[in-house]
């Protein structure tokens, strides 16, 4: 297919609204990786003349307290704000995906020893499993993540789960399996390739919490550490909160609500749902599962 | 009845049995021996570290250790903190009621607002929902700790309404000193809320049934009472359950950006200082009080609608 007419395909399928948001999702992962190239000053260069500066053509959003350039700290913080989530949503897919295959394909006894350790993590929040992992190995980002990560697992393989539920249902399966293939061949090459909408569209919705969890962690302290740039980091900047400087922690901030926004609109889009919280996917009742709105609009 | 609650206890206190085994399991999952955990980057005396050893019974097997943190724990003993040398039952107890209060201010204001402005989008489809429903989608995405950043540069700040970090004394000053907080955990809260329980009455506001008693002459707050209001609780009551235990969680970011003596900002600390015990003991109390949101869920469910009243799972 053409590169214009894949382009064209993609914006019918998001939408306005998705390709706004993809549209700003393209433009944050660019600054990030060429952050080097295009950020105008070291993020950590210190210039005590320039505290508190305003926003003009030499600092574009400004100065922070010890004279930092806060674009460039936004455009550097970008890379460890999106390659957390990205490492947790990849991992949480990694081992998830798997999971909840076994448990569609072999049922019975697999099923529910799956569904248990689903419902055991499930009960501790990623925030406490990370504050956990934090205290026994010390602050950093790689503890966060794995925490997180085993946090998101049953999350994501709920999704993949009940997804897979309805293909295995589907006479093609059934048509597969007389034929004599593996539960291998079929649950990836057949089931996961068409329920794979749906978890790509849960998976960036996932990103975008994992992005606030992540942040949230960096913003106490535990995960990315105060000298480097993030943007959790950013927001917990106390002297600028102090003193009455709203821009070095409002830049930060409005750029994490975006990112969780636009990650929000692009994943639903994708899944092929009216967007919807988040939340209800966790909710283990089917009445919360399936709202099912019928002409909504009446 | 009888035997949905039992059911459901018997379901809340697996989970809590298996999570606690997590908990205590995962001071053996640190590098290095469990004392150098507990002692942190204190360098103990050889009689400490011996000490410590021994109460913690690490000669012997580790289901025995289990067993005896279990019933340690089921005894209200939840061992010694590391710094203060306190007990951690009474360094938790104390901070405890000033979570609790925070968790519930917060979540008044989140159903207050939230099925509110739920209700009022399900009601006046058009402008009144479109926009609504703009702003709960902005909402759902505003993390409790920008919101904290903000609400103390605005209101703590520039206006000088509420006190910047910690509370002040007695219940009215506590609520003031609460109030921030509880509005930084309800944003993010306040826009789920409202969704679901816009959609759960709109489903609900288009059943035949709600028709027939409109046309039958039922006044109108009546069908909306009883046969609108009643019919979309369930999950309205769900996600509030949902919703309390996340708001337990989110207590450990916004109760240290306001420096609110709670045990959140007690764990975070805690975390700073290795204290491990105050650590395993907060874990605790947290997924105790998932588990009981969620039974209580259950059952106020099972109060509400008789159709529920079954042993059997709905998952």
């Amino acid at each position: 297919m053409k590169p214009l007419q894949l382009l064209r395909r993609a914006r019918a399928a998001l939408g306005p609204s998705g390709t706004c948001a993809a549209v700003f999702m393209i433009v944050v992962l660019v600054a990030a990786v060429a952050a080097p190239l295009l950020a105008p000053y070291n993020p950590n260069a210190e210039a005590l003349l320039d505290s508190f500066a305003p926003p003009s053509a030499s600092h574009l959003l400004g100065a922070d307290g010890i004279g930092r350039d806060i674009l460039s700290r936004l455009m550097f913080g970008a890379r460890t704000s999106l390659l957390g989530p990205a490492l947790v949503v990849s991992i949480a897919l990694l081992v998830g995906i798997p999971m909840a295959l076994a448990a569609c394909w072999y049922g019975g006894f697999v099923d529910s020893v799956i569904a248990r350790v689903f419902d055991i993590v499930y009960a501790m929040p990623g925030l406490l499993l990370a504050v956990l992992a934090v205290s026994l190995f010390g602050p950093g980002l790689v503890p966060a993540v794995a925490a997180l990560s085993i946090a998101y697992i049953p999350f994501l393989a709920r999704i993949v789960l009940a997804a897979a539920r309805q293909q295995r249902v589907s006479p093609y399966v059934d048509a597969l399996s007389v034929q004599g293939f593996g539960a291998v061949r079929i649950t990836v090459r057949h089931i996961l390739r068409n329920i794979a909408p749906v978890v790509l569209g849960q998976a960036a919705i996932a990103f975008g919490y994992a992005l606030l969890d992540l942040a949230a962690l960096s913003y106490l302290g535990l995960a990315v550490q105060a000298p480097t740039a993030d943007w959790g980091v950013m927001v917990s900047d106390e002297t600028a909160l102090q003193q009455g400087y709203w821009l070095p922690i409002l830049a930060p901030g409005v750029l994490i609500v975006l990112c969780v926004l636009s990650l929000t609109v692009i994943g639903a889009r994708i899944s092929g749902e009216r967007p919807q919280p988040y939340l209800l996917r966790r909710a283990r009742k089917s009445a919360v599962a399936a709202p099912a709105l019928t002409g909504a609009a009446s | 009845m009888g035997r949905l609650v039992l059911h459901r206890l018997g379901g809340l206190l697996t989970t809590l049995m298996l999570s606690s085994v997590v908990i205590f399991g995962s001071l053996y999952l640190a590098p290095g021996s469990p004392e150098d955990v507990l002692f942190g980057s204190r360098q103990p005396t050889a009689a400490a570290r011996a000490a410590v050893a021994h109460r913690l019974h690490l000669d012997q097997p580790l289901p025995v250790r289990y067993w005896d943190w279990l019933v340690g724990v089921l005894h209200g003993d939840l061992g010694t903190s590391m710094v203060t040398g306190q007990s951690v039952a009474d360094r938790v107890g104390g901070h405890l009621g000033t979570s609790l209060l925070l968790v519930t201010l917060s979540m008044v204001i989140v159903i207050v607002i939230g099925t509110g402005l739920g209700a009022v989008s399900a009601m006046r489809p058009g402008a009144v929902d479109a926009t609504a429903n703009a702003v709960t989608s902005v909402s759902v995405t505003v993390p409790s700790f920008v919101a904290a950043s903000l609400l103390i540069s605005v209101f703590a700040v520039h206006l000088g309404w509420f006190p910047e970090s910690g509370v002040g004394s007695g219940l009215g000053g506590e609520l003031h000193g609460l109030f921030l907080p509880a509005v930084a955990m309800a944003i993010m809260n306040c826009g789920f809320l409202a969704r679901i329980s816009r959609n759960a009455l709109r489903e609900e506001l288009q059943k035949e049934h709600v028709q027939t008693a409109l046309v039958r002459g039922l006044p109108r707050w009546a069908v909306l009472r009883d046969h609108v209001f009643r019919n979309a609780l369930p999950p309205i009551i769900t996600a509030v359950a949902l919703l309390t235990s996340g708001t337990f969680a989110s207590t450990l970011i916004v109760e240290t950006a306001f420096a609110v003596p709670g045990i959140g900002q007690l764990t975070i600390s805690s975390v700073g200082q290795k204290d491990f015990p105050v650590v395993q003991a907060v874990s605790l109390l947290l997924v105790a009080a998932f588990v009981i949101c969620n039974a209580a869920s259950d059952l106020i469910q099972a109060l509400i609608d008789p159709r529920l009243r079954t042993t059997r799972r709905t998952a």
